[in-house]
């Protein structure tokens, strides 16, 4: 690859003139209306872990309506109110939990919690750049992130209850307050959120993509960008290119709901009476809904993916085995996730030659998922693992990863779909492929960027450790199990299961999934406390804590605006020069396992044609 | 009161946490080391015990899961395609498990194997083209053996067309019940439209009174199908999405308001039959070992049990979703026609004068 800079000289020169003068910050500035990409990244972060407490909270409500149905507990007593007349669940907010905690997880904490946090901390920090190409636009997508989890917040207190047709919300079940209690005021409030969600999305999104095209170091090619980089610049790319349909998918649904249009609605009789809705198809909202759905379960399981590459790689002490397949892959898996869709309609009514197109793409995904795979476990081959929480967290992912994975096969081959579609199998498979996986890419980064973040203080590692192992155990306790629950023919979103004898021998089982369920739950407010403690009282740590090679370690511990005090440094070499040694086996620096980005070529030392 | 108290004791237990914390921090300070945080041989070592002890958790909860919970997955199946449905399924999952005990193996183990270790030398190992060749040419070859085998069992599976005399049956969903709607004598299912419902005239369905081929139809709460002979399902719903799941004979189709699904299987086992099968005979027993359990602790829902096909909707529809179900009945084609000439009519059942 050609080592000349594409990053046009000039950026670093003016940054560095203007760096002089700072503009006097006030508070309001500097903690609320902040343009600076680290603040911004704080508050995404934040943000999303308020929203993640709630959904995962939500979590832990049903899966005790699951595991004790219509069993009365005080607590549901004292947070849903008149949802559970004397302890007791209803099945309208079951449903609704179902919903919102597969919204909130899903949008609010896997993509805006984890996408949003570390485009916003490491784009600038690891290309070398003094802040996002818009610091405005980037203020604006935080705050409308912000507005949306509002409304998101307010729908849940609606008198007839919040939105309650599944995180897909497919009409007419969404469309028709007369279906459901839920798709009234609670879904408006549903679609006005998401439709400023991803407003924020596309703002961040085009901000990220122009700041990794323009504002690259000198010496920063594109095949010298961390993998975390290219993870996060090729998310926005798929972001950009499928949320506009999720949102024109919103607006239809919106006319059909309140302006009588019928995009998605025809032939219905419900009540006693028919509606005058005629020639629209659900199917159509459906293709719109999945253009976006799938490239989703990528645009957060990718930064996932790229954390884990950067964590990974630094802990083992070892470059990222083959950088070229791993870039190759991340795009390849970019393209490929635009035109897989059509595999969570198999059986939707939909042509089935269609579905056969669609197995064909879905099943060719697989294969640069497994090159993923097998570099990350290569990449641990020989290295000399420090067994940070970020890095367990990282190799728990590739497990989880590998698990969920691995029963997509199942799901993505039409014929075995037919039995186990919206059955547990899936929602195993889907929890542990891109929920898990991604809830741990989400905590290695906090974990390994948190000194970055907060100024040199750290997370108190004993404690991450509890929280790891208790996380790992539990995460496996709640779903392997539920594959079985799947392929005994179970199917999802039920309220309880008691309608059908054939599922009561698996009472037992939900029981086990449901203490996995609370005790996992319990376990993140060791999270919880250790971040907020650590936040005040955290220990400092060197600049440059993990040893790692990356620009951002360059920069003071102190967060000043523009990253580096004086000029931008230079970049002379890719991201993973761990333990590389001249031919004499001596480290290239002398007594050091790494070399920094910033660190020239050495003389007699070759460059990896990576 | 009471709750001004509590609210005291918790706002001085905050204080006091808080102000203990504040003591371990200052008596902290003096040995506070920059690198405090950052993990210690001791702790690779312990970690990388505990990855490999991971391993063997995985491997535990494998056996644990296949052990208890493999009995209590679907019998056989009970159609002409859920055979090679089965034997596709069980092809997949070997293929997973053999890949899952490997590379969870190599994962957890190079986690344990080369922990860190103060002084020790990590590989410069960047790249190896063939390695990943190979790694990619593998799944090519399987992915694409599994691809092909799926897509020609999926065009059979899907292809629902008239030969072999099939039974054509509408299966009609509503919140939160099902309907099935048999062609009568001329097996032949008359028009209808949601525009045509009647509760009035009893016409729930909408069908058209001036077709001739719909007084003849059938209209019943059952359903029931004659083992051998091929069935055409003619799926509509009136309200919101169903999907008509029948798992027992790996079947399943989402129900569209404003469309026609189709799908089309033939039973193979009867009803009495599959209470015969010993996995069946074993799960009723364990079944209703649980229901009187549960009986004596007076819960609802614990009569003894007999098993029965059943209808399940899998498509969110509403507050009953889980409830929404329709017994499915396989009998000898004699049995089907018998039970079949004792139905009413459409044209007996619609009421002529509102």
């Amino acid at each position: 690859m050609s080592v000349t800079a594409h990053a046009p000289a000039h950026v670093d020169d003016h940054a560095h003139d203007d760096h002089g003068h700072h503009h006097k910050e006030t508070f309001v500035t500097k903690y609320i209306f902040s343009q600076d990409h680290k603040m911004i990244a704080k508050q995404y972060l934040i943000t999303g872990l308020i929203m993640g407490f709630i959904g995962i909270a939500m979590s832990l409500l049903f899966r005790m309506q699951l595991a004790w149905p219509g069993e009365s507990f005080p607590i549901f007593e004292t947070l849903l109110g008149k949802w559970a007349p004397d302890g007791v669940m209803d099945a309208d907010i079951y449903l609704a939990l179902v919903t919102i905690h597969g919204t909130i997880m899903v949008f609010f904490v896997l993509t805006a919690g984890l996408s949003g946090t570390f485009s916003n901390l490491l784009i600038p920090l690891q290309i070398g750049a003094r802040d996002m190409a818009s610091g405005f636009l980037n203020m604006l997508s935080y705050w409308m992130f912000f507005l949306s989890s509002v409304i998101m917040v307010i729908s849940l207190f609606v008198e007839a209850g919040p939105a309650a047709a599944g995180w897909t919300i497919y009409p007419p079940l969404s469309a028709l307050p007369m279906a459901q209690p839920g798709s009234g005021a609670g879904m408006t409030l549903w679609l006005v959120s998401m439709a400023i969600f991803i407003a924020s999305s596309l703002l961040g999104s085009l901000n990220y993509i122009v700041t990794v095209l323009n504002l690259r170091t000198k010496g920063m090619s594109m095949t010298r960008l961390p993998l975390t980089i290219w993870a996060f610049f090729v998310t926005a790319i798929i972001g950009v290119i499928s949320f506009p349909v999720l949102l024109s998918a919103a607006l239809l649904l919106i006319m059909d709901r309140s302006f009588g249009t019928s995009f998605f609605l025809s032939d219905i009789f419900i009540q006693g009476e028919v509606l005058h809705y005629q020639g629209g198809s659900p199917v159509l909202y459906e293709h719109l809904f999945w253009f976006l759905g799938h490239p989703e379960v990528y645009i957060v399981l990718l930064p996932a993916l790229g954390i884990t590459s950067e964590v990974m790689s630094t802990n083992a002490r070892k470059p990222i085995f083959g950088y070229r397949a791993m870039v190759a892959s991340i795009l390849a898996i970019a393209f490929l996730s635009t035109i897989v869709w059509g595999h969570h309609m198999f059986i939707s009514g939909m042509n089935p030659f269609l579905g056969s197109v669609f197995t064909f793409t879905t099943l060719l995904i697989a294969i640069p998922s497994a090159v993923k795979a097998f570099n990350y476990i290569t990449t641990l081959w020989k290295g000399n693992l420090q067994l940070n929480p970020a890095m367990l967290f990282s190799i728990g992912l590739v497990s989880t990863f590998i698990t969920g994975g691995l029963t997509g096969i199942i799901l993505g081959d039409s014929t075995l779909d037919i039995n186990v579609h919206d059955t547990y199998f899936v929602v195993a498979h889907f929890h542990l492929v891109m929920g898990i996986s991604a809830l741990y890419g989400l905590f290695a980064g906090v974990y390994h960027w948190f000194p970055k973040m907060f100024q040199g203080r750290m997370m108190n590692k004993n404690l991450g450790y509890v929280h790891f192992w208790i996380t790992a155990i539990c995460a496996y306790g709640v779903f392997f199990p539920m594959h079985f629950v799947g392929m005994a023919g179970v199917p999802r979103r039920y309220y309880q299961n008691t309608a059908f004898p054939m599922f009561d021998e698996l009472t037992n089982v939900q029981v086990l999934m449901t203490v996995f369920a609370i005790i996992a739950g319990l376990a993140q407010l060791v999270f919880v406390y250790n971040f907020v403690r650590s936040i005040f009282y955290g220990k400092r740590g060197p600049q440059n804590p993990w040893g790692s090679n990356t620009l951002e370690w360059t920069a003071p511990q102190k967060h000043i605006h523009g990253n580096w005090p004086g000029k931008i440094p230079h970049v002379h070499r890719w991201a993973y020069d761990y333990s590389k040694t001249y031919e004499n086996g001596e480290y290239i620096i002398p007594g050091q396992d790494f070399v920094p980005q910033d660190t020239p070529l050495q003389e007699n030392e070759e460059e990896l044609n990576h | 009161m009471t709750a001004l108290l509590t609210l005291t004791v918790l706002v001085l237990v905050a204080i006091a946490i808080w102000q203990m914390t504040k003591i371990f921090e200052l008596s902290q300070l003096k040995t506070e080391q920059a690198t405090a945080e950052i993990a210690t041989d001791s702790d690779n070592k312990y970690n990388g015990y505990l990855l490999f002890g991971f391993l063997i958790f995985i491997y535990g909860i494998t056996i644990f899961s296949f052990a208890k919970y493999t009995k209590v997955l679907l019998p056989e199946a009970s159609s002409a395609h859920g055979g090679e449905y089965d034997q596709l399924m069980w092809v997949s999952f070997a293929i997973i498990f053999f890949v899952q005990t490997i590379t969870q193996a190599l994962l957890h183990y190079f986690g344990y194997k080369y922990r860190g270790e103060k002084g020790k030398k990590a590989l410069f190992f960047a790249d190896n083209d063939r390695l990943e060749f190979i790694w990619t040419i593998i799944p090519v070859i399987v992915l694409a053996g599994l691809i092909l085998w799926g897509l020609y069992t999926w065009t059979n599976i899907m292809d629902v067309n008239d030969e072999d005399d099939p039974l054509i049956v509408e299966l009609y969903a509503q919140q939160f019940n099902w309907t099935a709607r048999y062609g009568g004598e001329d097996n032949v299912l008359g028009d209808a439209s949601v525009r045509l419902i009647d509760i009035d005239r009893a016409n729930v369905l909408g069908l058209d009174e001036s077709d001739p081929n719909a007084s003849d139809d059938v209209i019943v709460k059952e359903l029931h199908l004659p083992v051998g002979r091929k069935v055409n399902f003619m799926m509509r719903s009136q309200d919101v999405l169903h999907s008509a799941y029948m798992p027992h004979f790996r079947a399943q189709m989402n129900c569209v308001p404003g469309m026609i699904t189709q799908f089309s299987f033939t039973p193979t086992v009867t009803t009495a039959e599959i209470r015969l099968n010993p996995d069946v005979v074993d799960k009723v027993k364990r079944t209703n070992a649980l229901r009187a359990k549960w009986a004596a602790e007076g819960r609802p829902d614990s009569d003894p049990w007999e098993f029965d096909y059943v209808l399940l909707c899998n498509k969110i529809c509403g507050k009953s979703h889980y409830n929404m179900q329709m017994k499915i009945i396989v009998e000898t084609e004699e049995e089907f026609n018998k039970w079949l000439s004792e139905q009413s009519t459409f044209k007996e059942t619609v009421s002529v004068n509102p």
